[in-house]
């Protein structure tokens, strides 16, 4: 245990973060889900890049700073706290940038990383289907080889849903079912697809907040060269089952972030302390919600410690997923109660902005949170089954 | 920053958690419920030849000079196997506050009485209502108007307060406080009563880590070996839950109570507030634990027959030991609300600058 920084590590905050303060725009990017915001982010996503604070973690070579864990944490704490831009790839750079790493030929890690970093590809996921949500082994849509083409290729066929950011995104990476005999986690294959290709219709979906942030894609007699396959054919629910593990765990949700939240919520509270004191709980809440987070920020300090003495993350993934998900619920439920009766206002003035903030936003962005990368109730299945050994249904 | 306990410190632990898992069974417990004084000098005497008596005892007075860090993981693994003994109020908070008064004769020998095992020590501390194991006690360390009094038990007057926990030993006492007793003025005792606060509310939340841990292995076990409609009731996604959200909880407050004993250890500014936020933690993961771990025994769990009363009961009478959840909760909302302690990220560990 020694819970100071080094010298470098204080010298590497101190570097992002007069650089944060120089680069961060003053007023929010508009949403990246809509058109503007997306190109919006994908631009902030290149000044990040130009100056190498796209992805730290990664090596030099690939356009990362090669960092290690707690530096990673402490750049992730220096976003938040300089409230930067929403990161419009964290498919790409959170999820399948780990997995290639782990999983991908030099080929591809040269082709697809350093554009991922650059913002130059921006991706989306092609996990579920209509009838494939929790249950992802029922997966149907079909990538079938053929020798045609130099090297081969898959044609796909299906048709994928849910998928975040697929309306603007560039490339999509996603479970194929490539053994037609197969069933369930056996004969899938993990696929990287330009979504430019013939054959792809991106059809948006609109959600809770009125933007096209997801998508249904529809695949049509779709070409993908063999090149663009992730590990050896059959192996996708292995490979997919990798990049569960790092969007439930460390990558995705920054303990920053509710950090973050906490603190806004307890300025909002005691900007409106003698209306929210009339309900007793909120002040509960609002102090709940900093021992959440902080035990979240501490529990992710404490699983890089371990990680960075080799060791491997496991099903606290799955805790965690629970426990931010819920967490961010609870602080925006709070946030939302503190302002009462102003709080379904959709701000649209400047005045009605400075006054309630992102809350409303925040509210239904968390509202998805139990949902998405697996739902909580499948997570406390795995927490139940893999972690605590209980006997499976 | 590296936020992972040393292997000697790990070693350490799983020799103690060996060593308990021989001695501190379920059934010793049973059996010291029904003698007179609840305690065995058998087994306070193996805790010595353990090394567990002198562990924050400093070397010159024959201890091993170890520390908050090393009881984090200790204090653990004895509320796993829910230990009736003063070992912490003794050990840890008892060597603290001895530490911290001016060299003497007395105090010396003590210190040495406690690393060799032949000394538990009792603490009147205006948090605790009742006085824990006075009865068993070659010393008393006792607040009054905020002075500190060292009482040898032919002073004290004690009458026995029942708890629900069968091991608990509580008093109420009556004493007498002159200029001989006392052996810390109000400002010299201030800062002594302080740190023997955040030293016992931190043993306590550390136990109730460990006692979670227990209820859950056991509600594990039971779920296992427990058929109904033809099947274990541990496949049932209901119970699964049940005990999914006492593993979560319980694996976001055990890196809060580490990060408690750091801060005592350090003397960190926020030790109060981190203090009282691992005793929160602790406690709410403990009783989320023995509630759902009732749930998944049904009728077996309500009765006396059941080695799971021996743990939920503990955990029932430590949630308000060492300051009760009003106490703590006020603590971290002086903090947080009226003294505005800076939050937020990049604030994770050093919330002072």
């Amino acid at each position: 245990m020694k819970l100071d920084y080094t010298p470098a590590q204080r010298a590497f905050r101190a570097d992002i973060r007069s650089w944060l303060a120089l680069h961060v725009p003053r007023e929010p990017l508009p949403s990246f889900d809509t058109e503007a915001g997306f190109a919006a982010h994908r631009e902030w996503e290149r000044t990040l890049h130009s100056g190498r604070w796209s992805m730290v973690t990664w090596p030099r070579e690939l356009g990362g700073r090669g960092c290690d864990l707690i530096e990673w944490l402490i750049f992730e704490e220096e976003y938040w706290r300089a409230d930067a831009p929403m990161r419009v790839n964290q498919n790409g750079i959170f999820l399948l940038g780990p997995t290639l790493m782990d999983f991908g030929t030099d080929e591809q890690k040269a082709r697809f990383l350093p554009a991922m970093a650059a913002g130059e590809h921006v991706w989306a996921q092609g996990w579920s289907e209509p009838n494939a949500g929790s249950d992802m082994a029922a997966i149907r849509a079909s990538a079938i080889r053929t020798d045609e083409g130099k090297g081969g290729e898959y044609i796909l066929n299906g048709q994928k849903i849910w998928s975040t950011r697929a309306v603007w995104a560039d490339w999509l990476f996603g479970l194929f079912r490539s053994d037609p005999q197969s069933t369930r986690h056996h004969g899938l294959t993990f696929l990287m697809v330009p979504l430019a290709t013939p054959g792809i219709t991106v059809r948006p979906i609109r959600q809770l907040n009125g933007h096209t942030g997801f998508a249904e894609i529809f695949f049509d007699d779709v070409r993908v060269p063999v090149e663009n396959r992730l590990a050896g054919e059959g192996m996708g629910w292995q490979v997919a089952m990798a990049t569960a593990g790092f969007e439930r765990g460390l990558m995705l949700r920054s303990p920053a972030r509710f950090q973050r939240t906490a603190e806004a919520l307890r300025a909002l509270y005691l900007a409106h302390r003698e209306q929210a004191d009339r309900d007793p709980t909120l002040r509960e809440r609002v102090i709940s919600a900093w021992m959440d987070a902080q035990a979240y920020a501490l529990s992710t300090y404490a699983t890089a410690s371990r990680l960075q003495k080799g060791g491997h993350i496991g099903a606290e993934s799955s805790t965690n997923k629970v426990f931010w998900s819920e967490l961010d619920l609870r602080m925006h439920q709070t946030a939302l109660d503190i302002l009462g009766a102003h709080a379904e206002v959709v701000p649209q003035t400047h005045e009605q902005h400075a006054a309630l903030g992102n809350w409303l936003d925040g509210f239904l962005f968390a509202q998805a949170g139990p949902i998405y990368a697996g739902t909580n109730e499948i997570q406390r299945n795995i927490v139940a089954e893999r972690m605590l050994g209980m006997p499976r249904s | 920053m590296d936020f992972v306990f040393n292997e000697d410190q790990e070693a350490l632990a799983s020799s103690v958690k060996r060593f308990l898992m021989t001695e501190m069974t379920p059934e010793l417990i049973r059996e010291l419920w029904t003698t007179p004084t609840g305690r065995s000098e058998r087994m306070w005497d193996m805790f010595a030849s353990q090394g567990l008596t002198a562990v924050s005892v400093p070397e010159n007075f024959a201890g091993l000079g170890l520390g908050d860090v090393e009881w984090a993981l200790l204090a653990q693994t004895y509320g796993y196997f829910a230990g009736p003994e003063p070992l912490l109020d003794t050990a840890l908070v008892a060597v603290g506050m001895l530490e911290g008064l001016p060299a003497s004769g007395q105090r010396d020998a003590l210190l040495r009485d406690i690393a060799a095992g032949s000394a538990r020590v009792a603490i009147a501390h205006p948090v605790n209502p009742y006085v824990s194991d006075a009865h068993v006690a070659k010393v008393l360390l006792c607040e009054r108007g905020g002075e500190l009094h060292w009482l040898t038990p032919d002073a004290c007057r004690l009458n026995p307060v029942e708890s629900i926990d069968p091991s608990r030993r509580l008093f109420e006492i009556d004493w007498q406080a002159t200029p001989h007793t006392r052996v810390a003025t109000v400002s010299e005792a201030q800062p002594l009563l302080a740190r023997a606060l955040d030293r016992g509310a931190f043993a306590v939340a550390a136990q109730l880590l460990g006692l979670t841990q227990r209820v859950l292995d056991v509600a594990i076990d039971y779920s296992a070996q427990r058929k109904q409609f033809g099947k274990p009731i541990g496949s049932y996604q209901a119970l699964k839950h049940l005990l999914a959200d006492v593993a979560i909880r319980y694996e976001f407050a055990r890196p809060v109570v580490y990060r408690a004993a750091c801060a005592i250890a350090d003397n960190d500014p926020q030790r109060a507030l981190y203090v009282s936020h691992a005793k929160l933690a602790a406690t709410a993961a403990a009783q989320l634990a023995a509630r759902h771990a009732m749930q998944v025994h049904g009728a077996i769990g309500y009765t006396w027959e059941l080695d799971l009363q021996i743990f939920m009961k503990r955990i029932w009478a430590l949630s308000g030991s060492w300051g009760d959840t009003t106490f703590h909760k006020a603590r971290v909302a002086d903090a947080l609300i009226e003294s505005c302690a800076p939050i937020g990220p990049a604030r994770t560990f050093e919330l002072e600058s």
